[in-house]
């Protein structure tokens, strides 16, 4: 028996050494672009098949948590860093990636349309609405059938920036609530469940009936949701489309940083709960092989890639960002070297 | 000698009274003994090194913020806002405290009825067949217990028991409020399956323990055979069954994935077992990974701490007094 | 209560009732055993076992590296695991009558009781952070950690059982302690001792929440021990918690494939000791 356990021994450890030669890179962070995510990776990793980016989706907190203390190679955040953050992660770059919708969700199975005010959907977070026949509700349903049932609200129970894109939504339409829980990726919520990542909300509704949830609209749209209508920033009703994304991002400078808050944008068809997402990476490289596998992957993805968003639901950046974006990428370096200067 | 079915299996096992060996020989001037004897020692010591390490890690990363809240406040306030550093365990302390207290309430009588079943009322032969199963229920992974609660009790929670309760025991706090499945209860009851393995096979253990002339005695003098169980064997077994179930509750405490899944995950404190809520296991393991900042981190490895404290008491009190059961009744306070 | 009947009633009905328990101890494990088979079955394809999890959106994929990374981490467990645990045991049972040796074994009676998840933490501070990244190493760390106590235990109790005559004999033809202790004692309390290592080999396999923040997960095949490791364990959670339902059914699958190794490896266990003692 002995003699067999060396020799196996021996040979997982020689397939290690001869697996060796493909470059793993690590990342962790958000759920809110995990499904473009992955199928990047995927399709990334069939173009450049010794390349292998591994991506754990936990969460923005997570990712600004491991980018921070560098136990991954790349992080992912929906929630651009705080100037207190940032401290702590010297050298850190945002760098948006695509676009995307916080949408409600809900379910009730004989309602298919709905319309929240802002200073509803205010208050039923809050708490304050505990029905879904409230009179609030009705009002803006009036072809609608309302149960009387009670909501059971879902939130994120982990660090989270589409937590903290609805909150931003949120505090910028309620005075209540920007006073009370207020705008972070994790927030003192007054009632409801938590879910984990934009998946745990979104299997907590589909489970729940009765109960009323955000999340990314991928997450709505995969799993057939139906998503409720919001009043923008100019009084129009709309729903979660690209178009309305793009819209919500049209008027808004891009700041050199790049973090930037675009709810409750003005515009007719703006979507009033859009927000961009970022890959959080060094701007020093210090692993040759993987800063630069990295660098150029980020390439890729900000100009190939682009063309999988709107398929994924997802809004492709804008021209202007991508140049921008560009530019950024090309001053980056990988132990001092730049390595992305001559690309298109 | 001991049959080998018996034989200890993962944290059912309790130590017999060991033997004591003959004076194992001094090892001689010779290299290799000593050297053999030295690294045993440096084994053994290595246990206590391991111990070590747990408590001394969880200090240094909790620590810190056990001092900045003040132990007392730590444990007794309720907001939980890492965005803000404020860092109550207390919704974590009650959800766990709660779903543990269903979990007994529930298992206790079940495990209890089954050790007896197996022991005093069953031929022989039931006993070893249905020792199988239960080493079943033992096994069995927590995150596939969390995977059945999550899609065939809550579900069923939900629709048929929680309306149920209301209906009937609605007037009690405890069963008030929308029924979601998801909550104290299903935790409970996830916990209760999970630690009836436990408190059944230790009781049967102990019961095993107990002397056959006591039995006949109340017996010979005309009792039936619950009499004789509830005035003979039950006192005599007591303290060897609050120690069995001394342990099922740490096993409670300390369950994480299951219950995970199933408590709803809201940092809340309230009376209905039908509302979601939280326990300190179940915070750890959604939070750890991404806490940010040293305090975040610090706070949660604190819960560890407390957590690790709390069962590592349990442990120690529970085979305490499995062991006085077993030397028998003179060493037992009636 | 004082008439006859009365009491044989009352003792008929606690007879009842502590059936009835038997009966609800079973339910819960029928269901979950039934439910696991019947929904699990339908996605088991060699594609399942041999494949790595597909994007999200996309069919097929499955859990190959998962099931690689369980086995490689609770392998690095073994690796750590085994001497310290095997090693504490035979210690406790050779020199351990001793201040020191209670202070052994009651440390190793506590530790057994000790949560998986503070494990976990404590895995991350000793090697996630100083290493600076996820690892199957930290994962297999904190699962030696889980091994440990119930080896020693076991092992302790084990060569306790074998009779002093036979290390006496060896000792009088004239073998030195140390190879009597490895050869003579060790060999005889073998069988006994791989069955403990079985279980706990099995329990390690079935652990998740050390493993959340220690060994993360991955989604390629990992043969590195210092880079993030998939498992079977962590990779039920993700689907179970997702709110794909072809995502659920793997849930049901990747269970169905745990339970097995699971199951087999404790069954394996029981077997070996039931054969070693005729």
């Amino acid at each position: 028996m002995k003699p067999t356990i060396l020799v196996a021994g021996l040979a997982l450890s020689l397939a290690g050494a001869a697996s060796a030669d493909k470059l793993l890179i690590n990342g962790a962070g958000a759920t809110f672009p995990f499904p473009i995510y992955s199928k990047w990776f995927s399709e990334y990793n069939k173009l450049h098949p010794d390349i292998q980016i591994n991506y754990q989706s936990i969460g923005s907190g997570g990712g600004i948590k491991q980018i921070t203390e560098r136990t991954v190679d790349f992080g992912a955040s929906d929630a651009p860093l705080s100037d207190e953050q940032l401290q702590k992660a010297a050298g850190l770059q945002h760098i948006p990636t695509v676009m995307g919708a916080v949408v409600i969700v809900w379910n009730l199975p004989e309602v298919k349309e709905l319309r929240i005010l802002p200073q509803t959907l205010a208050d039923i977070y809050l708490g304050k609405i505990t029905r879904w026949n409230d009179p609030a509700l009705a009002r803006e349903n009036p072809h609608v059938k309302l149960p009387d049932a009670a909501i059971t609200v879902a939130h994120r129970s982990d660090g989270s920036g589409t937590t903290n894109i609805f909150t931003d939504y949120l505090s910028k339409v309620s005075p209540e609530w920007k006073a009370g829980p207020g705008r972070g990726t994790s927030v003192n919520w007054p009632v409801g469940l938590g879910g984990k990542g934009n998946e745990g909300v979104t299997g907590v509704v589909k489970q729940s009936e009765g109960s009323i949830g955000y999340v990314e609209l991928a997450y709505a749209n995969q799993n057939k949701l139906p998503t409720a209508e919001l009043k923008n920033h100019d009084g129009h009703w709309v729903k979660a489309t690209l178009a309305g994304v793009s819209a919500a991002a049209a008027k808004m400078p891009m700041p050199d940083d790049y973090r930037v808050s675009i709810t409750d944008q003005p515009g007719a068809d703006a979507y009033p709960i859009a927000a961009f997402t970022y890959l959080l990476v060094y701007r020093d490289q210090q692993d040759t092989a993987k800063g630069d596998a990295l660098l150029k992957f980020i390439w890729w993805a900000e100009h190939q890639g682009q063309k999988d968003a709107a398929g994924l639901d997802y809004a492709p950046l804008p021209a202007s960002v991508v140049h921008k974006v560009e530019q950024t990428l090309k001053g980056m370096t990988v132990n001092g070297k730049p390595v992305l200067a001559s690309s298109r | 000698m001991e049959s080998p079915s018996s034989l200890p299996a993962g944290d059912l096992a309790v130590a017999r009274e060991p033997e004591r060996a003959p004076e194992s020989a001094p090892a001689h001037g010779n290299v290799p003994d000593r050297a053999w004897a030295v690294l045993l020692t440096v084994l053994g010591v290595g246990v206590l090194c391991v111990a070590a390490l747990i408590v001394s890690e969880l200090w240094r990363i909790g620590g810190p913020a056990i001092a900045h809240a003040g132990l007392k406040d730590f444990v007794t306030r309720s907001t939980w806002d890492p965005t803000r550093d404020l860092f109550g365990a207390a919704p974590y302390i009650y959800g766990t405290l709660v779903t543990s207290a269903v979990a007994l309430v529930i298992a206790l009588p079940v495990s209890l009825g089954l050790a007896l079943f197996l022991t005093e009322m069953a031929p022989a032969a039931v006993r070893s067949i249905v020792s199988f199963p239960i080493a079943l229920l033992a096994g069995i992974p927590s995150v596939v217990y969390g995977l059945w609660g999550l899609f065939v009790l809550v579900p069923v929670l939900r629709k048929d028991v929680e309306p149920l309760l209301g209906k009937t025991l609605g007037f009690l706090p405890l069963f008030q409020g929308a029924p979601i499945g998801l909550g104290y209860l299903a935790a409970g009851v996830i916990l209760a399956i999970m630690i009836l393995p436990t408190i059944t096979s230790i009781s049967i253990e102990v019961l095993q323990t107990v002397p056959g002339p006591l039995r006949e005695a109340a017996l010979a003098l005309g009792a039936t055979r619950w009499e004789a169980i509830r005035l003979s064997v039950l006192p005599y077994a007591r303290a060897g069954i609050v120690g069995a179930t001394m342990l099922g509750l740490g096993r409670a405490l300390g369950e994480t994935m299951a219950v995970t899944m199933v408590i709803g995950n809201s940092p809340t404190i309230r009376a209905s077992l039908f509302a979601p809520g939280y326990s300190l296991p179940a915070v750890i393991a959604n939070e750890f990974a991404e806490a940010s900042g040293e305090l975040h981190t610090g706070a949660l490895a604190a819960l560890g701490l407390l957590l690790f404290a709390v069962t590592v008491l349990l442990n120690i009190v529970a085979r305490l007094l499995v062991r006085m059961s077993r030397r028998g009744p003179a060493r037992v306070r009636a | 209560m004082k008439s006859v009947a009365g009491r044989r009633a009352v003792n008929h009905v606690m007879t009842a009732l502590c059936a009835l328990a038997l009966l609800l101890a079973l339910v819960p494990l029928v269901s979950l055993l039934w439910l696991v088979i019947s929904r699990g079955i339908a996605g088991l394809s060699l594609d399942f076992f041999t494949a790595i999890p597909a994007p999200v959106g996309e069919e097929g994929g499955g859990v190959g590296n998962a099931i690689l990374g369980t086995l490689y981490i609770v392998g690095i467990a073994c690796l750590i695991g085994v001497p310290l645990g095997v090693g504490a045991g035979v210690y406790l049972a050779e020199r351990g009558d001793s201040r020191l040796g209670d202070a052994i074994r009651f440390t190793a009676e506590v530790l057994s009781g000790v949560p998986s998840i503070v494990v976990g933490i404590v895995a991350y501070g000793l090697v996630v952070l100083p290493m600076r990244r996820f690892s199957a190493l930290a994962g297999g760390v904190a699962l030696s950690v889980l091994m440990v106590p119930t080896l020693a235990r076991s092992t302790e109790e084990l060569v306790r059982l074998v009779p002093h005559s036979l290390r006496e004999a060896s000792l009088a033809l004239g073998v030195k302690q140390w190879r009597t202790s490895l050869k003579v004692v060790l060999r005889t309390a073998l069988g006994g001792i791989m069955t403990a290592i079985l279980l706990a080999v099995a329990r390690a396999s079935g652990e998740t929440a050390p493993l959340l923040f220690t060994s993360l997960n991955n989604q390629f095949w990992n043969w590195r021990a210092d880079q993030p490791t998939a498992s079977l364990t962590v990779q039920i959670f993700n689907y179970a918690v997702a709110p794909y339902n072809d995502w659920h059914e793997k849930a049901w699958s990747a269970a169905l494939v745990l339970l097995i190794l699971v199951g087999s490896l404790s069954l394996a266990g029981r077997l070996l000791s039931r054969n070693r003692l005729r």
